[in-house]
């Protein structure tokens, strides 16, 4: 892949030349980041270097192999009697010590850290080992029976929709935990008058940001004040405190979190270590001892959160223009097994702005939540973005095809006009600034389309597949705390209390030796909000950065903090920095008053600059900041009462995030960013490879504190997204089975894969926030995987098309027909795609056996020859007449696994045919499955067929995709070859009797 | 992802590592560590012992020894690649490593892990199957060479007696008026291929070799075939290798890229016979 080099056109908007010259010191440039010498020299202070209480046990986690199943048993007494493990918690001890989650929706159903009584998704706590070192917590793990009653699943957001779909919560009768209709405007008769309607639909897959540093915290019960102390990576929001403190039956104040100074990455993800909290709390209630748990990648990827998949039906009522006078959505929302808070918040998030950077007035939508067998939704970057605009931006493409007019074109047809900002959309929103013609503009003529456009022309004419994608945006920053509440009805809402703002807080103190600290409730996760904090403040009190220091971790039982506090919905750089702005200035008054009084001046003749406070009139009257600053520490006497200046901490919330209204207009965040990308994409005939051949992605995000980290913002969330477009998906099978537990399955796109962007900015400053800032964090997660989907859509000519764009499915949407197969082609073994079920396997086989077909009857009914050919069987016990429970190793080359198999006979036709039915799990997952034998006389004896159907679910299915489908296949033909051999047949090669060394 | 309890023993020398293959229930042999660490990571392989034979000098040596060069069971991948002599003596293996992996793969991993592991998509097997190189396996019992066709008998397993050590692995030299070419492909660069396609071809002879769809590396001979023969030669052989579905690449998928990669490059080789 070629890398071209990024551009950044940073435009001088008339806004910035109105802030001072002198003030633009630190902001707007791209000064070194404070965190990185200490990140680049490893004296990071990640949660895992951070040292524990001597005493402190380390905890492991036994998760479902099964997608649904009810717990029938749990022995933990071998795990308990392990040397090493303190205490075996299940979910007896579970309901006991703590309440269920608070849910989201009004709806009767519970949400618990660990199963209870039934399984829902694979990877979902059953039971929690706390031992010495987390080697032996492990060890027990593998001590601790389950069994389960495995239950019909339920995978498909769509198919849960039908009230025959197998339930997963019995206080619901189907699995809709939601259903909500909504109408703005006028949208029956929109769609009447139209000249067309065009609809799309699409199916947004799950995937996730991955951060490197998994979830992880350190928990301590103190018995004699009924308090909890966690240290954890928890990233925000901080409402979620309150569901902790619930469900652990304290008060708030009796859950004090700390959070370290580093946090390898987040995106939303570490949001989802909350049950974790509750639930090794219990954990080390029970043990007496502080617990200390760190996700392993395994348990990230599997079980940890995910993006919410959804579907989606959206239709535009458009005039011959390309003109859109109404759009209909219909949205169903898949959050997995529970509804985790803060879900369904993934669905109303764009709320305000699901008509895009649209000028659309009548809007129809209808929001359903199901619940289905996968690990629960939660914070994701772009959360909510990508799974709108993924529609909303393919159908303008739609619109552009149909109508045979220029995508651009449509585009501009229907933007917002500039002079209509600030902006109320139809369903509530209030888009704060923005000129997004003047942006297409721009990103048209300075990322050069023209040339993009000749490129593909000269591609398509030497036979080359080669699409052009766009896609405007509109992304939304600083959320409204009661955004959420949307989902309830406006009843309910009066009911619950109106909800509504967004408090963001920062403290700026004045040290009696020189300098300013600043701290904030941010947490970040490695962004470098310490630096820009530095900046913002150092410029406010016109000294040197090195003068200020910021300290981001978090203490809730001593710093300023509120519900809306943490690191999620792109409020840094509007809220918190803004926050900190304020902070500043008020310190700075107050300094400028006693400056005032020692200096003999009035208060407007007072400037700071330099490190100096002077006066105006007469400079040379001066004192050093730092003097000055120290005042109200040394001779507090000489300064007047509303001078005083040691301390400042401001809490800010604006008023532009009101509640949800009686109609259900919602402003759901407080500022919004305007994007224009688009991309030139080449596939490869022979491989169905999508080559990203340009990539332009322009923004206005408001004033900019500092381009370097934008730019990185901004890369960032591209890379995360070229990963959405083309690698990465949390695969299930049909049957549950989770697909993508590794790195090797799910592929994070690397340097190798990912083009440098050109980026293109604009600055409209943002009125309703302290610094003219606006998020810019979470963009391209939503623009660029439907900017991507548009060019391939483009590229093939294809009218539907879905998330990954995996080589394989692009190969199949190209329809060349497949040469046939030789007609002496050896029988495939593998279903078609597309029929096969869950992790089924099929496949058939014969031998040829030297005894007559009674006496290889006699032998298949007796324990003993079944004990001799089970693979790797240790015992062999008979269970009723025709069932055998068996103690087996089984594996291929050096993986191996421990399982207890059950056999039962069926369907008895002696001597002719039997049908083998059972099952086997152990630690590494289950498999079960039946083979139906046939024996038929033979001049030479007996010709033994058989046929199987498997499936095979747990970890292996989750690590071991690639390789786990013929790894069964030679466990099956070895257990087949080993029934043929034991009744005298001819002994085949030796490689399968190496397959597996049979234990004493 | 902690390993279960495991003993690690530290080999001197190759007699070292035979009494202990030969004494110890269920040892493996520890090179690298590429695939074997996070297997024990998983707990997917819970071997009673792990014998490191990466300190035994006469393992490490790459020299070219009757037609072929023998790898040493502890030259890593990086060494090889960065052998001067590579390129001249073995173009396709030159070829074919640097998709081995990753830089910082190839600087722990082994040539002979990898032949040891025996993964159906890893390059290395496929270049000894398609070359007709050798596998030199040893213990108390004595030493004896494995042909790479009969070496590699199945998904991760191979000939490889339970007491047997890989010493070295052999990898026929060029051979005067043969071309040679490797393509590979995968979904990320550095992963597990798709599909690899090896070539051997002379003016009288085709040999081709595929990784990546069957349970083991698969090579054939499509010698004497013109070009509408060959195309229908390979996709018999595509037919042929059961390719299977996947999270990535669908089994028809599979048989398109060995079809119009294989043919590619049996056409990559034609073109530098030297």
């Amino acid at each position: 892949m070629t890398c071209r080099k990024s551009r950044r056109v940073i435009r001088e908007a008339a806004h910035l030349s109105e802030i001072p010259e002198d003030s633009k010191r630190w902001l707007g440039r791209s000064v070194a980041r404070v965190e990185d010498a200490g990140l680049l020299t490893g004296q990071g202070r990640f949660l895992d270097d951070l040292g524990v209480r001597p005493g402190t046990l380390h905890a492991a986690i036994l998760r479902s192999p099964h997608a649904h199943a009810r717990i029938t048993k749990i022995d933990t007494a071998a795990a308990k009697a392990l040397p090493g493990v303190s205490a075996v918690i299940t979910a007896e001890d579970v309901t006991k010590l703590s309440n269920s989650l608070v849910v989201g929706v009004k709806a009767p159903i519970m949400c618990w850290p660990i199963a209870v009584e039934k399984v829902r998704y694979v990877g979902e706590p059953v039971a929690v080992v706390v031992a010495r070192d987390r080697y032996l917590a492990e060890d027990a793990l593998d001590l601790i029976e389950v069994e389960y009653e495995p239950l019909p699943v339920n995978v498909d957001a769509l198919a849960a929709l039908s009230p025959e779909s197998p339930v997963l919560h019995d206080g619901l009768k189907g699995n809709i935990a939601s259903d909500r209709k909504f109408r703005y405007g006028d949208p029956e008769r929109a769609f009447a008058e139209a000249a067309h309607k065009i609809t799309v639909e699409t199916n947004y897959p799950r995937n996730s940001c991955t951060p490197m540093e998994t979830l992880g915290l350190v928990i301590e019960y103190n018995a004699s004040e009924d308090a909890f102390d966690v240290l954890s990576n928890f990233q925000g929001p901080f409402s979620i405190l309150a569901v902790i403190a619930r469900a652990l039956r304290v008060p708030g104040n009796r859950v004090r979190l700390r959070t370290p100074g580093d946090s390898g990455g987040s995106f939303g993800t570490k949001q989802a270590v909350f049950p974790y909290i509750v639930l090794m709390g219990i954990a080390a209630r029970v043990a007496g001892k502080p617990v200390k748990w760190i996700e392993d990648r395994l348990e990230h990827l599997t079980a940890s959160v995910s993006a919410t998949n959804r579907s989606t039906t959206l239709s535009a009522a458009v005039d011959p223009d390309g003109r859109i006078l109404g759009l209909a959505w219909d949205q169903v929302e898949d959050v997995g097994a529970h509804i985790r808070a803060p879900e369904p918040a993934t669905l109303y998030r764009m709320h305000a702005n699901l008509c895009g950077a649209y000028d659309i007035r009548n809007l129809a939508v209808r929001n359903r939540v199901v619940l289905t067998n996968k690990t629960p939704t939660g914070l994701n970057r772009g959360f909510g973005g990508p799974q709108v605009y993924y529609p909303l931006e393919r159908l303008m493409q739609r619109i552009a095809v149909e109508l045979k007019l220029d995508p651009v074109e449509v585009v501009r047809r229907n933007l917002i006009a500039a002079d209509k900002f600030p902006y109320r959309t139809a369903s509530g929103g209030l888009l704060d600034s923005g000129d997004y013609p003047a942006a297409v503009t721009m990103a048209v003529e300075e990322g050069g389309l023209a040339e993009l456009r000749a490129r593909q022309r000269a591609v398509r004419e030497a036979g080359g597949l080669y699409g052009i994608g766009f896609a405007a945006v509109v992304e939304p920053s600083v959320s409204n705390m009661g955004y959420i509440t949307t989902v309830l009805t406006p009843e309910e809402r009066r009911k619950a209390g109106p909800k509504n703002g967004a408090q963001a807080t920062a403290t700026v103190a004045i040290n009696p030796v020189g300098g300013v600290s600043v701290h904030v409730a941010s947490v970040p996760q490695g962004q470098g909000h310490r630096t820009v904090l530095a900046q913002v403040v150092a410029e406010a009190l016109s000294i040197e950065m090195s003068e200020v220091q910021v300290v981001t971790d978090l203490d809730t039982a001593k710093d300023a903090w509120s519900i809306a506090s943490g690191n999620y919905a792109s409020r840094f750089a509007a809220a918190v920095a803004g926050a900190a702005n304020l902070a500043a200035a008020n310190l700075k008054a107050r300094l400028a008053r006693s400056a005032a009084a020692q200096l003999n001046a009035t208060i407007d003749d007072i400037e700071f600059a330099g490190g100096k406070v002077f006066s105006k009139r007469n400079p040379d009257n001066a004192l050093a900041f730092s003097r000055l600053a120290a005042t109200s520490h040394w001779s507090p006497g000489v300064v007047p009462d509303e001078a005083q200046a040691i301390r400042e901490t401001v809490f800010w919330t604006p008023p532009q995030l009101t509640p949800p209204t009686e109609a259900d207009e919602i402003n759901s965040s407080l500022c919004y960013g305007f994007i224009f990308d688009y991309c030139g994409v080449e596939i490869d005939r022979e491989t169905g490879a999508v080559r990203i051949d340009k990539y332009v992605t322009a923004h206005d995000c408001g004033r900019i504190l500092h381009p370097g980290m934008v730019n990185g913002q901004i890369t960032g969330g591209f890379a995360q997204a070229v990963g959405a477009a083309l690698y990465e998906e949390y695969a299930y099978a049909p049957d549950g089975s989770f697909l993508a537990g590794t790195f090797a399955d799910y592929l994070v796109p690397t340097m190798m894969e990912i083009p440098a962007p050109v980026i293109l900015h604009m600055e409209t400053p943002s009125p309703f926030t302290p610094l003219g800032t606006k998020g810019v964090g979470e963009g391209n997660c939503m623009s660029t995987p439907v900017c991507i989907g548009n060019a391939v859509a483009d590229a093939l000519g294809v009218e539907t098309i879905d998330l990954p764009l995996t080589p394989a499915k692009l190969t199949a949407l190209m329809q060349k027909p497949e040469p046939a197969p030789p007609t002496h082609a050896e029988a495939q073994t593998s279903a078609a795609p597309g029929q096969q079920k869950g992790r089924s396997l099929f496949g058939e086989g014969s031998a040829e056996i030297a005894l007559p077909p009674q006496q290889v009857w006699e032998m298949l009914l007796d324990a003993d020859v079944l004990a001799s050919i089970i693979p790797g069987a240790h015992s062999v016990e008979k269970v009723g007449a025709h069932g055998f429970r068996a103690d087996v190793s089984l594996g291929v080359g050096p993986v191996k696994g421990r399982y207890r198999a059950n056999v039962e006979l069926a369907d008895l036709e002696p001597p002719s045919a039997v049908t083998l039915r059972g099952g086997a799990s152990g630690a590494l997952g289950f498999a079960s499955g039946e083979g139906r034998i046939q024996l038929t006389a033979t001049d030479s004896g007996t010709r033994l067929d058989y046929r199987y159907g498997a499936e095979i679910g747990g970890k292996v299915a989750s690590i071991g995709g690639r390789l786990l489908d013929a790894a069964a296949r030679v466990v099956i033909r070895q257990f087949f070859e080993a029934l043929a051999r034991r009744a005298g047949g001819p002994r085949s090669g030796n490689w399968f009797t190496r397959l597996f060394r049979r234990r004493p | 992802m902690k390993p279960a309890q495991f003993d690690y023993l530290r080999a001197e020398s190759i007699g070292d590592v035979h009494r202990a293959l030969s004494e110890v229930k269920d040892a493996r042999v520890l090179a690298g560590g590429q695939t074997l660490m996070p297997m024990l990571s998983m707990r997917l392989a819970r071997p009673s012992s792990v014998i490191d034979i990466m300190r035994i000098e006469a393992l490490g040596r790459i020299e070219e020894k009757g037609n072929a060069i023998r790898v040493g069971a502890a030259v890593r991948q990086a060494k090889l690649l960065a052998w001067p002599a590579l390129k001249d003596r073995q173009p396709l293996l030159a070829a074919a490593l640097p998709w081995v992996g990753h830089a910082q793969t190839r600087n722990r991993g082994t040539v002979c892990g990898s032949a040891a592991h025996a993964d159906p998509s890893a390059e290395i097997p496929l270049v000894l199957t398609a070359l007709e190189g050798s596998v030199e396996v040893s213990s108390l019992r004595g030493a004896r060479k494995v042909a790479a066709a009969e070496f590699f008998t199945g998904l991760m397993t191979t000939a490889r007696a339970d007491d047997e050590m890989i010493e070295a692995v052999h990898f026929p030299v060029r051979q005067p008026g043969h071309g040679y070419a490797f393509n590979e492909y995968g979904r990320r660069h550095g992963d597990f291929a798709l599909v690899a396609c090896a070539a051997v071809v002379s003016r009288t002879r085709v040999r081709l070799a595929i990784g990546g769809v069957s349970d083991r590396p698969v090579a054939r001979d499509l010698s004497g075939t013109n070009d509408e023969e060959l195309a229908q030669a390979i996709n018999d052989f595509a037919w042929s290798l059961e390719a299977r579905d996947d999270l990535h690449a669908t089994a028809s998928y599979r048989r398109q890229l060995v079809r119009e990669m294989g043919i590619r490059t049996i056409r990559e080789a034609r073109a530098c016979i030297s």
